[in-house]
């Protein structure tokens, strides 16, 4: 269903700071899949998730959603297909608007909008819902603006967001890394639940290596521009943080130096 | 002097104006730009209004026009800053200085008068004898309608997506609205206001000046300013109001200090130093917190 195929992406090129964050990566999704990415620090994770969203065009090779060559399209225009998640909890939402607003603006995100009133109370039951079924005690607060929330409950409101519209692909990018261990523990529940129940195909990047095997049916590790470990099914089921270190030592032929990949 | 003939006028002069600040509000406010193309929008307004009327065209309809033309000095900003990437506020530099060239054409001259011709106000005079008053009327009529208009519009789905361009452009393109149009159509809109106002105060003052828009976005950011503070920011129909009462506000404030001796040459620095003030206003609140809270 997600196609990407042989893709370059350098920054700056020609100058002294250039770098060639992206170097011939392929990654082919199947629908349903729930890949989870792991790399080191600048590894190319964000920069194959922003590629994939449109936050900027790739240089080289091909991006398609389910057929659709969508490699030219301007980022607003992918949003159509594409649910997405940032990692710092304050670029989801709009801080300045009401929880309501702000949900009512992702329900559309798959079609135009119009002159029709942008928050009608007839959503309201069905936005209530969904934020009791975060568990996050926001289901009251409907008009409360988000900027009043705390980060956790803010992205655990993106994810809704991010899901409301049926989306062909949802992305997340460390979307609990700035988040305490409590409330990213939670979120990551939200998650996996949201993503197994409704079989959303999914790309999540993480830095914790033992969530990477404990989520989804797939698990990628990026290094150096490009995919170096991909393993699914029974086989990632099976693998333990020993293996994928080894895994790591004799793809990229050299040791896992990466502090926040170990630490985790 | 009679107080009633110093409050109609500056209370008729405020909503006149109120109109150029809901325009700045629009940008500064919903869309977080400071925009100066009201700088030449402003004398745009006045000027095709003015030409128009010395044309023989009917006041409502030069009106219309007017803020037509606001509409397109908004969109061009709004291409050079989105599409050819130009800083919005030198975007709004660039075009504020082409448009004074653009309104010299439009009027042949530097300034136009029109004291000879149906504006408006004069078609307004059955409502009263009193000039201020007819004003008055005019000016609150006006106001409502685009309090009103907008109130309704930044409610729907369109408004929305721009009020979300101005809070997080990153969340409302993840969420499929192109912030290009958004903020092409915020600026459409808010140059169009600034255009009617422009086109109001020039049949209020009798003439259009080349030179009218000079300090205007200083003003319209006073009366913005002056009317959050004064008069909250609780929910979008309340900071409208807001914004208009800012304007009546400032033009209090102008009448008391100019009854007070201030010469009329003074008015600029002193409104600027006013904007001034209340732009560090936060700033030294902030720091005021701070050094309590440290001692
Ligand atoms: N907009 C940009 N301009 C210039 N260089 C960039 C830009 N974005 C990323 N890079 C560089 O590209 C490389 C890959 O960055 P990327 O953000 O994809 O890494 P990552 O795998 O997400 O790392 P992290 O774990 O730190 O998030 C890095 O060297 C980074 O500095
Ligand atoms: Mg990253």
């Amino acid at each position: 269903m997600l196609k990407v195929e042989h893709v370059f992406k350098t920054f700056n090129p020609g100058t002294i700071t250039e770098k060639k964050a992206l170097k011939d990566l392929s990654l082919h999704l199947a629908p349903g899949d729930f890949v989870t990415v792991i790399g080191g620090n600048g590894a190319g994770k964000s920069t194959m998730m922003n590629s994939i969203c449109g936050t900027f065009l790739v240089d080289k090779g091909s991006i398609t959603i389910d057929g659709v060559d969508i490699t030219h399209w301007p980022e607003h225009r992918r949003a159509k297909f594409i649910g997405r998640v940032f990692q710092d909890p304050m670029m989801g939402t709009a801080a300045g608007m009401q929880i309501e607003e702000n949900l009512a603006i992702a329900a559309r995100r798959n079609r135009r909008p119009t002159f029709a009133w942008s928050a009608p109370g007839s959503q309201r039951e069905r936005f209530r819902e969904m934020l009791a079924s975060l568990g996050l005690g926001l289901e009251n607060r409907l008009e409360s603006k988000v900027g009043l929330l705390s980060g956790g409950q803010r992205q655990a409101v993106t994810l809704l967001m991010a899901t409301m519209a049926e989306p062909k692909l949802l992305l997340l990018d460390e979307h609990t890394a700035a988040l305490d261990p409590k409330t990213a523990a939670k979120v990551l529940e939200i998650t996996n639940n949201i993503v197994t129940e409704r079989k959303l195909t999914t790309i999540m990047i993480t830095h914790n290596m033992r969530d990477a095997l404990a989520l989804g049916n797939r698990l990628v590790m990026l290094h150096d521009g490009h995919i170096i470990i991909d393993v699914a099914g029974e086989e990632k089921k099976n693998l333990t943080v020993p293996d994928l270190l080894k895994m790591f030592e004799k793809a990229a032929g050299r040791e896992m130096t990466s502090d926040r990949l170990l630490l985790s | 002097m009679n107080i009633v003939d110093l409050v109609v006028p500056t209370i008729a002069q405020g909503l006149l104006w109120s109109i150029l600040a809901l325009g700045v509000f629009l940008t500064y406010r919903v869309l977080d730009i400071a925009d100066l193309t009201v700088e030449g929008s402003f004398p745009l307004g006045a000027a095709v209004a003015a030409s128009m009327l010395t044309s023989g065209y009917d006041p409502y309809v030069s009106i219309v026009v007017a803020a037509f033309a606001g509409m397109l000095a908004g969109v061009v900003t709004g291409i050079l800053t989105t599409k050819l990437k130009i800083p919005a506020l030198l975007a709004g530099i660039l075009t504020m200085i082409a448009l004074y060239s653009v309104n010299l054409r439009i009027m042949g001259k530097a300034n136009l008068s029109l004291l000879r011709v149906d504006t408006i106000f004069s078609l307004a005079s059955f409502i009263s004898d009193n000039r201020s008053m007819v004003a008055l009327v005019v000016g609150l009529v006006a106001v409502a309608l685009v309090v009103v208009a907008n109130y309704w519009f930044f409610g729907t789905e369109i408004g929305a997506a721009i009020r979300a361009t101005g809070n997080n452009p990153n969340m409302i393109r993840a969420n499929g609205i192109d912030t290009d149009a958004t903020v092409i159509l915020g600026l459409l809109l808010s140059n169009a206001l600034v255009a009617v106002s422009g086109a109001l105060i020039g049949q209020d003052n009798g003439f259009a000046d080349v030179g009218m828009g000079t300090g205007t976005i200083v003003i319209g950011l006073a009366s913005v300013i002056v009317g959050e503070v004064l008069f909250g920011t609780r929910n979008f129909m309340n900071w409208l109001i807001s914004v208009v009462l800012g304007s009546i506000a400032y033009r209090v404030v102008i009448a008391i200090v100019l009854q007070m001796g201030m010469p009329p040459n003074d008015l600029k620095l002193f409104t600027a130093v006013l904007v001034a003030i209340a732009l560090v206003m936060p700033l030294i609140k902030k720091k005021l917190k701070a050094d309590r809270e440290v001692a």
